[in-house]
């Protein structure tokens, strides 16, 4: 981008035409800009302003073990405890598969193969797909048929389930499975972001092909493969349709100590004060303090992969 | 979501350049990892597509039967248990072979007696005896018992069950447009704006600015829509019902405002600066310049943006769960509750036995979903292709 | 010093329970004593407090509680994904087939409590008392003002419960005899909801458990048009004379019900546990019904 030309004849044209029609629509469309701008500010200063009471090291770290829903006891310590674990969970599985899954698409495949093009339109497809059949998908594959099955192997003829019940792992596993199309267009996009230049330099030294894919492309590419995951990290740390059926649990007195355990959630807890809390005014300040902490998560992440994705994407321009 | 980023560069076919080089065998098996990682990626995406078709099948191949036929049929009094002929009582029953092999007398007994207590709980309706997921039942309209007219209604959890789709695609349809309405205009306004009307440097920090309203999850829209936009927009505008789909329509609007912007701006950003700078070099204004030139040549995009959007807000879930009312109406007016596809799957899949006609019924409202947003998606793709040919085309 | 304890304990046990979870999923039958809770709705707060007043006597033995509704308990019980299962009406026929063909035995039926049902409206609204048969026209959708039944001219808004809710199913099956609620019905996804939206809404009505209620009227009910209006109360409603009351239940597979969780429910339903019902809002069983 080359701002140079259009910013010298821009001058010339303020002072040449202020055509009225010209000169109100383009104030209508900043107008546009600014109401969502306004909108976004809204929502946040209202979060803020409520929330920002309620925030403690108690609330955020202490144990919800005393009553959930009064104000002057009530914690989340348990809700982030649960939202991280199966985020970090999430992350073992979606990223080894995310991240091998593009090299292999970028570096190996053949683009016009038709299993590469399957795969691609495949994943694709996978973004597009809604949040609540992931959870359809986690409840029926994960949770009955992995779960039961692996139950009618470990433990024939025990009448209580152990892995086939909604839990830690499974929930984590839907999520992996519903972010993945966030890690391998995020890691493709950074290992395309690489010059050609680079490999063939790399072979041309003596390089094996996966010495030049691991040790030059990989930690160029870096950046932008841990964009990928804290994208992925961020919308999976917000979601809770997914682990509506796969794993939540409304109260649990201790933390989850296994990965069959169900777990509370930041998110789903949201849900919950906002809609089956016994006085919903009352409990309004652990509403808000919760979804400030939920915000603070996944805001934060945000932010840092906007600024790692900016960082890429100019250091894209000054090579392409 | 937003989609995968287009227009990037393609890595060059390099797979031929090292070619010919000796293997070193610890390579050759991590290389074998690498493509068994993505064939697992393969499998994971293709078991979902399987699998939740799989569990809706028995519905679309008519194999289900809701009707309370088998419970009406003749009861064999538990005295009889052992006149019965087994495979008589097994079918009588209900059961499998195996199931039957595997129960003891007493647990017969007991099953016996509760067919007995079944049978008297049945209402007395000429309804029982319908498959209410037969196609005609699930599309058509019926006058059921009780009703003074044929109607549409979802009614899953009645003596006699009915699962009426039309209510809930109109409810989600119906969202979606509200949503669209509200939130189109407001991002294609905002894309134009930003991608060729401000100054570079308000740029800079106005396109990050509207694309962190993706980075609100969507239980703190649903969250703020039920607590606070509903109380306003009721204080505002006086309508009866608190939650409906207009709420419900403008939160998710805020869910799809960064959608349909960051593929509209992408488009607007990728026609050629040269095409403006023509414009503005003949004298013309920087507005004519967009209006005119810019958005025509990048109109696929545009397209592609709006048909995203409508697959990102018929898909959400939470925001319709919290804030719509979840009433199962069949009407066009906006200030009804209404009751979405992805809320009815949200609230009422935990409840159901897994295997039975309600659990089948959600997953067929899972494959009805999902093939309406993988045609918009795909939808969407053929927009931004076309748009790709064209400027390439035309540079 | 409590407070203390409790701001201590996440810190330093976060990281290391962190693994701990990543590594003990290889032996998840390490630890024994988890009973897990499922049903009801109305009754989560109630199991909560069960829960929490007996794990501080019995640091033993850890119980999750979930909601979702009776439904979702019935079904969590049928999949076997489930200890108890919470309950606000009675098991169903069909439901207890389900459980034989999937445990083989039916499962085991405790009254825990009473509850009486209220119905709410805006503190508002003129009206104070209803019939059972005028609450079953409004709620099947014949009565659409208030109007009719002598308030303001308005329409009546609706407010439901989710039909996976025992709640829903009790109110359908008694007040409104089966038939299916008005298409108009919001349905909400828990009490609370329902509550909070009749006391924001001047024209609302709606039901659930009398322990709830917190900013709304509730209404007296009469059985029939000549019987005496009655209000909610605890005596009303242990007694008999309020028209709309229930037990609540908690089901068991009868295979479970032993050791630890067999204890669990002999102490819900003793005085000890009793007086936690109480405490929630809730009526205590009658002292016949109790364990000893």
């Amino acid at each position: 981008m080359n701002p140079a030309p259009t910013a010298r004849l821009r001058g010339e044209l303020t002072t040449r035409h202020r055509e009225p029609v010209s000169f109100f629509c383009t104030g209508l469309t900043g107008l546009a800009t600014l109401l969502i701008l306004a909108m976004l500010g809204l929502i946040l200063a209202n979060i803020a302003w409520h929330g920002a009471g309620s925030l403690s090291p108690r609330f955020i770290f202490g144990s919800a073990d005393r009553d959930m829903f009064d104000p002057a006891k009530a914690a989340v310590g348990p809700m982030v405890f649960g939202t991280a674990a199966r985020v970090i969970l999430m992350t073992l599985f979606v990223i080894p598969i995310g991240v091998s899954t593009a090299i292999y698409l970028t570096e190996y495949a053949r683009g016009t193969s038709w299993w590469t093009r399957g795969l691609r339109s495949a994943v694709n497809n996978l973004a597009g797909v809604p949040s609540i059949v992931f959870g359809l998908f986690g409840l029926g594959f994960f949770v009955s048929a992995v779960g039961g099955s692996l139950d009618a192997l470990i433990y024939p003829g025990n009448p209580k389930p152990v892995w086939g019940k909604p839990a830690l792992i499974w929930a984590s596993l839907t999520l992996a499975v519903m972010t993945l199309p966030v890690v391998i267009v995020a890691t493709e996009e950074a290992l395309r972001a690489i010059p050609v230049g680079l490999r063939e330099a790399s072979l041309a030294l003596g390089a094996t092909k996966w010495q030049t894919v691991v040790r030059v492309v990989l930690p160029q590419a870096l950046p932008g493969i841990l964009t990928g995951g804290i994208l992925a990290v961020s919308r999976a740390a917000g979601e809770v349709a997914p682990i509506l059926f796969t794993g939540v649990a409304y109260y649990m007195a201790s933390l989850p100590r296994s990965l069959t355990d169900q777990f509370m959630d930041l998110a789903y807890h949201v849900f919950v004060l906002s809609t089956q809390a016994p006085d919903v005014d009352k409990s309004r300040p652990i509403l808000y303090g919760t979804v400030v902490v939920l915000l603070l998560l996944t805001f934060a992440l945000n932010v840092v992969a906007i600024l790692i994705r900016a960082r890429v994407r100019r250091r894209l321009r000054q090579l392409g | 979501m937003p989609p995968p980023a287009h227009g990037t560069p393609r890595v060059p076919d390099w797979t031929s350049l090292a070619r010919g080089r000796r293997v070193r065998p610890l390579e050759w098996l991590a290389e074998r990892v690498l493509m068994a990682l993505a064939f697992t990626a393969l499998v994971v995406i293709c078991l979902i597509f399987l699998f939740v078709g799989r569990e809706a099948w028995p519905i679309f191949a008519g194999r289900v039967d809701s009707s309370l036929a088998r419970e009406l049929q003749d009861v064999i009094p538990p005295e009889d248990l052992d006149k019965t002929p087994p495979e008589r009582l097994r079918l009588y029953l209900g059961l499998t072979r195996e199931q039957f092999a595997a129960m003891d007398r007493d647990t017969l007994r007991e099953l016996m007696e509760v067919r007995i207590e079944a049978r008297e709980q049945i209402p007395d309706d000429k309804d029982a005896l319908l498959n209410t997921v037969r196609w005609r039942y699930l599309i058509g309209p019926h006058q059921w018992t009780g009703y003074d007219r044929p109607v549409y209604i979802w009614q899953p959890v009645s003596a006699i069950h009915k699962y009426n789709l039309v209510p809930l695609v109109v409810g989600s349809l119906k969202a979606t447009l509200v949503a669209l309405a509200f939130a189109v205009p407001l991002a294609l306004a905002a894309a134009i704006y930003v991608s060729q009307l401000a100054n570079p440097r308000a740029r800079e920090w106005l396109k990050p600015g509207i694309e962190l309203l993706a980075g609100i999850p969507s239980v703190v829209l649903g969250f703020f829509a039920l607590i606070v936009l509903a109380t306003l927009m009721q204080r505002l505008f006086g309508y009866p019902s608190r939650l409906n789909a207009l709420v419900a329509g403008v939160a998710l609007g805020l869910a799809v405002i960064p959608v349909v912007f960051s593929v509209a701006e992408d488009a607007l950003t990728s026609v050629p600066r040269s095409y403006a700078e023509a414009a503005l070099a003949l004298g013309s204004t920087r507005w004519q310049a967009a209006w005119q030139i810019v958005l025509p040549a990048a109109l696929p995009g545009v397209f592609a943006a709006v048909v995203l959007g409508f697959g990102r807000a018929i898909g959400e879930t939470m925001i319709v769960l919290m804030a719509s009312g979840n009433a199962s109406i069949l009407s066009w007016n906006p200030l009804d509750s209404v009751r979405t596809l992805t809320a009815t799957i949200a609230a009422e899949l935990a409840e159901t036995v897994v295997g039975g006609h309600h659990y089948r019924m959600l997953f067929v409202i899972g494959v009805l979903l999902f093939a309406v947003t993988f045609l918009s998606n795909l939808a969407g793709e053929w927009f931004i292709h076309r748009l790709r040919a064209r400027l390439e085309g035309q540079r | 010093m409590q407070m203390k304890s409790t701001t201590s304990w996440v810190p330093r046990r976060f990281l290391g329970t962190t693994l701990v979870v990543l590594a003990a999923g290889t032996c998840p039958g390490a630890h024994a004593a988890t009973i897990t809770v499922k049903g009801s709705d109305t009754m989560v707060i109630l199991a909560q407090k069960w829960a929490e007043v007996y794990m501080s006597q019995h640091p033993d033995v850890k119980i999750q509680v979930t909601g979702g509704g009776t439904g979702t308990g019935f079904a969590a019980l049928q999949n076997q994904q489930t200890d108890l299962c919470n309950a606000s009406r009675k098991i169903r026929p069909k439901e207890v087939e389900t459980c034989i063909r999937a445990f083989g035995r039916r499962p085991t039926e405790y009254r825990v409590a009473l509850d009486g049902l209220s119905v709410y409206v805006h503190a508002d609204n003129p009206i104070e008392e209803l019939s059972m048969e005028q609450l079953e026209a409004i709620f099947t959708g014949r009565i659409t003002n208030w109007k009719e039944l002598g308030g303001p001219d308005a329409r009546i808004i609706l407010y439901s419960r989710e039909n996976n809710s025992g709640t829903y199913e009790f109110f359908k099956d008694h007040v409104l005899q089966g038939k299916d609620f008005a298409a108009q019905a919001q349905t909400m996804p828990g009490t609370a909801a329902v509550l909070q939206a009749v006391s924001r809404e001047r024209y609302g009505i709606g039901y659930g458990g009398a322990a709830y209620g917190v900013g709304a009227k509730h209404l007296r009910i009469r059985k029939d048009a000549g019987a005496p209006a009655v209000e909610p109360t605890e005596e009303n409603v242990i007694n008999g004379s309020y028209p709309i009351s229930r037990y609540l239940y908690i089901y068991v597979n009868p295979a479970l019900d032993k050791g630890p969780v067999a204890e669990y429910l002999r102490w819900i339903r003793s005085d000890a546990g009793q007086a936690v019902v109480k405490q929630v809002g809730y009526y205590p069983l009658p002292p016949e019904l109790r364990t000893r």
